[in-house]
């Protein structure tokens, strides 16, 4: 067996693999963050909440409705994001006038008021849900046992992230929600409803914090806290590619997945801590981020 | 009339203050300060459960009657030492609380540990796990409740290699508890012929632990020994069905785990997992009546291990206050309690050692199949009684400087 760095090359080919499966959780959490925090101005430190939400309704739609993961793939989303646009017409509307801070406080409180109910509801321990049966087993790819959920998990982030990109970078509605950003008067004048397209921007935003929490919720069980967990990761990952960065999270998102799956072969005590050290790194370095313009 | 009726007052009071002293409860109320994981990873199987367990065992007592004035308090150390170390500063110097209780992770255990005994106040530990507490950093002022390191890693670990388990790879919490369990089960292992082939320490408290278990699968250990605790170690055996670790020929070893770990993961996930507990719910009436009332007090979730050794340890600290009259010197209540056998409706007739470790037997449980349960929280299956005296470390071999030889 050829050896890299003292490590098995069949144990190392394993572990980027698991790095690129855990960068596709914080790729599609990071991307829903960028593209908030890029046409909205807020940071929306609910996310973490609105990934365990998804996870939860999930876990509500299969107990009391009987729904399925395929069913809850798409309904759960749409249930967090109904709840993303009362958020924002409630608080964040009237915020966009004011300094970043201000957006991040309260979303952050919120963050805390939702964890807290649901902690008190449904204890710390958290609750089973099942691996699709479609999705069960795995294959064996000689270096390692993939189990076919993660594989589609990969497949189905990298998906969902190019296409968000694409929308936004290339079609004629994410040309809208730029410039509407950039000047929201000006585009207002072309008869476009600026803020119904900044609350479905929310919107989007959550789903995509809740997709990737029902995406989860057969890997981890559903539990209150995971996401008070990830959202901090999650932040230095979007801090790292540039906060608005769309394909700057997306890139950094499998990227840090990755370094942190090597980090858990070479020094796993440190694994938890790399992707700071790296923050640190880049914003010494490039102070906007990898990807991000200097404003 | 007024003059008559303010002497009369005035006699009254100089009457009861000459009154002969009867019990001498420092400012008058017993304080006990119940400190865990309120809100964190280890909530479900300590936390508010055991404030309720601590009330309940209160009650029970008939402290009331015996005209015993006992308040508890409740705090949330969030699995921080430092943390921890400030509460119960606060608390024995400000709110003048005599006892503290419970206290799960075992760093924030082994520093509130000196603090009790710096200031001699009581600490009662249910639970933290690490043998250190009765071993080189046992204390006159603590009493080890429940269970510990050694007790575990003799009752599971004995058990797997005894049934061929000999090769073993460790999954260890990167702190004070982890470590201890991992030493005390090595030790268990190659006492019996075993071999550990690896380990590695995740970061506490950790989500995904996919990488470690593939470094596991690599080592081709026969067993797989999981020194975490609480959603650690549910995620740790979540993760290992799904990377097919069991159907590849290994099998997992569940160090410590509780009922709530077992509820939170489903039968279907944990059946077959073997596991040492202190204390069930199912095993005995008594058991069963206290199991019910605490759920039903608890949003229907069922007591743990530690929420019953903390009733137990509540109950016996009453007693010896009710036979000492006073709760000022926390070293002379730990000597009476120790000095008592101790008797409860949970745990039966036990006692506390020299070296504060309280002694009862433990035992070895298997996770039910999901068709062999019957009901809620019917989940294990009796497979062995380790008797007390084989259940933890001999007095002897702690290197406890209480112990005199």
């Amino acid at each position: 067996m050829i050896e890299i760095f003292g490590i098995p090359s069949q144990a190392l080919f394993g572990q980027l693999l698991l790095g690129l499966i855990n960068g596709s959780f914080y790729a599609l959490l990071s991307l829903g963050l960028a593209v908030i925090f890029g046409l909205l101005n807020i940071i929306n430190f609910t996310h973490g909440a609105q990934y365990m939400m998804g996870a939860f309704a999930a876990f509500f739609l299969l107990n009391y409705l009987g729904l399925n993961y395929w069913v809850a793939l798409v309904l759960a989303p749409l249930i967090v994001a109904a709840t993303g646009v009362v958020i924002e017409r409630l608080f964040l509307r009237h915020l966009y006038h004011l300094d970043h801070l201000y957006g991040l406080l309260l979303t952050f409180g919120l963050a805390l008021i939702i964890q807290g109910l649901f902690r008190n509801q449904f204890g710390s321990s958290g609750m089973p849900y099942p691996i699709p049966d479609s999705l069960r087993g795995g294959q064996n790819l000689g270096f390692m046992f993939l189990p076919n959920y993660r594989a589609w998990v990969v497949v189905c982030s990298l998906v969902v992230c190019f296409a968000t990109w694409f929308v936004i970078e290339r079609t004629r509605l994410g040309a809208y929600l730029r410039a509407a950003t950039e000047n929201p008067a000006l585009v207002r004048a072309f008869g476009i409803n600026v803020p119904r397209m900044i609350t479905l921007t929310y919107a989007f935003g959550v789903g995509l914090a809740a997709l990737a929490g029902v995406m989860a919720a057969p890997i981890y069980n559903v539990n209150p806290l995971m996401g008070a967990d990830l959202i901090i990761v999650v932040f230095a990952v979007v801090v790292i590619g540039g906060m608005g960065s769309i394909m700057g999270a997306i890139i950094t998102g499998f990227t840090l997945g990755i370094v942190e799956g090597l980090t858990k072969v070479f020094f796993p005590e440190a694994s938890n801590t790399v992707i700071f050290v790296i923050m640190v790194i880049v914003l010494l370095i490039r102070p906007a981020g990898l990807f991000g313009r200097t404003a | 009339m007024t003059m008559k009726r303010l002497i009369g007052l005035a006699a009254l009071a100089v009457a009861l203050g000459c009154a002969p002293a009867q019990a001498q409860w420092s400012d008058g109320v017993i304080k006990i300060g119940v400190m865990n994981d309120m809100s964190g990873t280890y909530a479900d199987l300590s936390g508010p459960g055991s404030v309720l367990a601590a009330r309940m065992a209160v009650e029970d007592f008939g402290a009331a009657k015996k005209g015993m004035k006992v308040e508890i308090l409740g705090a949330d150390h969030q699995n921080k030492p430092d943390i921890g170390s400030n509460v119960v500063r606060t608390w024995i110097d400000v709110d003048k609380v005599d006892v503290i209780v419970d206290v799960p992770t075992s760093s924030v255990a082994l520093a509130v540990n000196e603090i009790v005994r710096d200031k001699n106040k009581v600490f009662l530990v249910s639970g933290a796990a690490a043998s250190d507490l009765t071993g080189g950093k046992c204390s006159p002022n603590t009493i080890h409740w429940t269970y510990d390191t050694w007790s575990l890693a003799n009752g599971t670990g004995n058990a797997i290699v005894k049934t061929g388990g000999n090769t073993w790879f460790f999954l260890t919490a990167d702190y004070a508890f982890g470590h201890a369990l991992e030493r005390d089960t090595a030790a268990v292992v190659e006492k019996n012929g075993g071999k550990v082939v690896g380990k590695v320490r995740h970061p506490f408290p950790g989500t995904d632990f996919s990488s470690f278990l593939l470094q596991a699968q690599t080592s081709k250990a026969k067993i797989i020994g999981l020194a975490n605790a609480g959603s650690d170690t549910i995620n740790s055996i979540k993760q290992a069905a799904e990377f097919g670790i069991v159907q590849g020929g290994q099998n997992l070893a569940a160090l410590l785990a509780f009922i709530t770990d077992v509820h939170a993961l489903g039968l279907k996930t944990a059946q077959g997992l073997i596991m040492t507990e202190a204390w069930y719910w199912d095993l005995n009436d008594n058991n069963r009546e206290f199991a019910k009332k605490f759920a039903a007090q608890n949003k229907g979730s069922f007591p743990t291990m530690v929420h019953a050794g903390v009733y137990s340890a509540v109950t016996h600290y009453l007693k010896a206050l009710e036979a000492l009259k006073s709760d000022a010197d926390g070293k002379a209540v730990v000597a009476k309690m120790k000095e008592m056998p101790t008797e409860d409706k949970l745990f039966g007739k036990g006692e506390v050692r020299a070296d504060g470790r309280k002694i009862h037997p433990m035992y070895l449980f298997e996770v039910k199949k999901p068709e062999e349960s019957k009901g809620p929280w019917d989940y294990y299956k009796l497979r062995a009684t380790i008797p007390a005296n084989e259940a933890f470390r001999p007095l002897k071999d702690g290197g406890c400087p209480l112990v005199k030889s």
